[in-house]
């Protein structure tokens, strides 16, 4: 039995191969459509409320499915932040409260 | 607001990776737990490695690999491709949210470099453009050094087999929201960004309960955007 060229499954690279270009056609494709929209300040002020709006969709669903101990966890680094501004800090304490809080059952 | 044009400079991809770097040590482990998924799965190293470099785009990956049968049939192929646009689609949006900033940046330059779009490097990215930021070396060097990074991650974990069995218990999974969370705050301004982001969360969370899967992202950004488009001072 001789060795295979690559020690991948031709199936499992052309999936791979699929994968990539779905991501990189939504990577690439929101900033195109935006370049075919004549940015008025309209357009420009819901791009500026988008990524708070993101953000905002992105968390809310992982703090109810993740339950009581994520919302708390996510509650500390928002209060965090907004008291010390440092990013760093508030993901550490975010992460060792929810640890804390698992360890201790809830 | 000012239209600046867009500068691109070597010292602002160092600071792009210097801004990173809070993040990377999660980013990091979330690579290598990844690398343990797929040798458990029994994909080679070779097939690990490519998987993960160049999809570059964790969630979808691990949903992908939830799919992944050894056998692989033309049924599982098209349901990982598919999963993976569907946990993707919220890159539309962070790619629109670019266009102000990288509008006059030349196409050849902007077009590769939006391979390098993760949560991360737009996160960091917009939270700079918002304090007038104009280099856009920010997000090109955070990108391009996060995924340097994230395609080395698997390797430890995919030879350490176990080492981290459980995220959870270590409270590695908050690590991306609460990142989002800290990102968010210094984005609040006034009464706008109240009404957007009231209007996000009430539509995504409807939609969550409604279909359960990551629709809520689109729905709930696109209606607080256009919350946020009409709500005029």
């Amino acid at each position: 039995m001789s060795e295979p060229l690559i020690p991948a499954d031709w199936m499992f690279i052309v999936a791979v191969l699929g994968m990539t270009a779905v991501t990189y056609a939504m990577r690439a494709c929101g900033y195109w459509i935006m370049g075919q929209v004549p940015l008025t300040p309209r357009v420009r002020r819901a791009l500026e409320a988008l990524p708070g709006a993101i953000i905002v969709s992105t968390i809310l669903p992982i703090a109810l499915k993740g339950g009581l101990s994520t919302m708390m966890a996510l509650a500390m680094a928002a209060l965090v932040m907004a008291v010390l501004k440092r990013d760093f800090v508030a993901v550490v304490v975010a992460a060792v409260c929810a640890a804390l809080l698992r360890a201790s059952g809830l | 607001m000012n239209a600046e044009p867009a500068t691109l400079s070597l010292a602002g991809c160092l600071r792009g990776i210097r801004l990173s770097l809070p993040i990377l040590p999660a980013s990091m482990v979330f690579g290598a737990v990844f690398g343990t998924v797929c040798a458990q799965k029994g994909l080679t190293l070779f097939e690990t490695f490519l998987i993960n470099s160049m999809v570059f785009a964790g969630a979808s990956q691990f949903v992908a690999m939830e799919i992944y049968q050894s056998q692989l049939t033309y049924g599982i192929m098209l349901a990982m491709i598919g999963v993976t646009a569907a946990v993707n689609m919220r890159m539309l949006l962070l790619g629109a949210s670019l266009r102000p900033w990288l509008g006059s940046v030349p196409a050849w330059q902007t077009y590769p470099s939006l391979y390098f779009l993760t949560d991360i490097n737009w996160l960091l990215s917009l939270r700079e453009y918002g304090k007038g930021e104009r280099d856009w070396g920010i997000y090109l060097g955070s990108g391009l050094f996060l995924w340097v990074m994230w395609a080395l991650s698997v390797i430890p974990g995919y030879m350490a087999g176990n080492a981290i069995a459980d995220p959870a218990a270590w409270g590695l999974d908050v690590v991306l929201p609460a990142f989002f969370v800290a990102m968010l705050v210094p984005l609040w301004k006034g009464k706008r960004q109240t009404v957007s982001w009231l209007t996000a969360a009430v539509v995504s969370i409807g939609t969550w309960y409604l279909t359960g899967g990551y629709w809520g992202i689109l729905t709930g950004a696109i209606s607080g955007a256009i919350a946020g488009a009409m709500f005029d001072e």
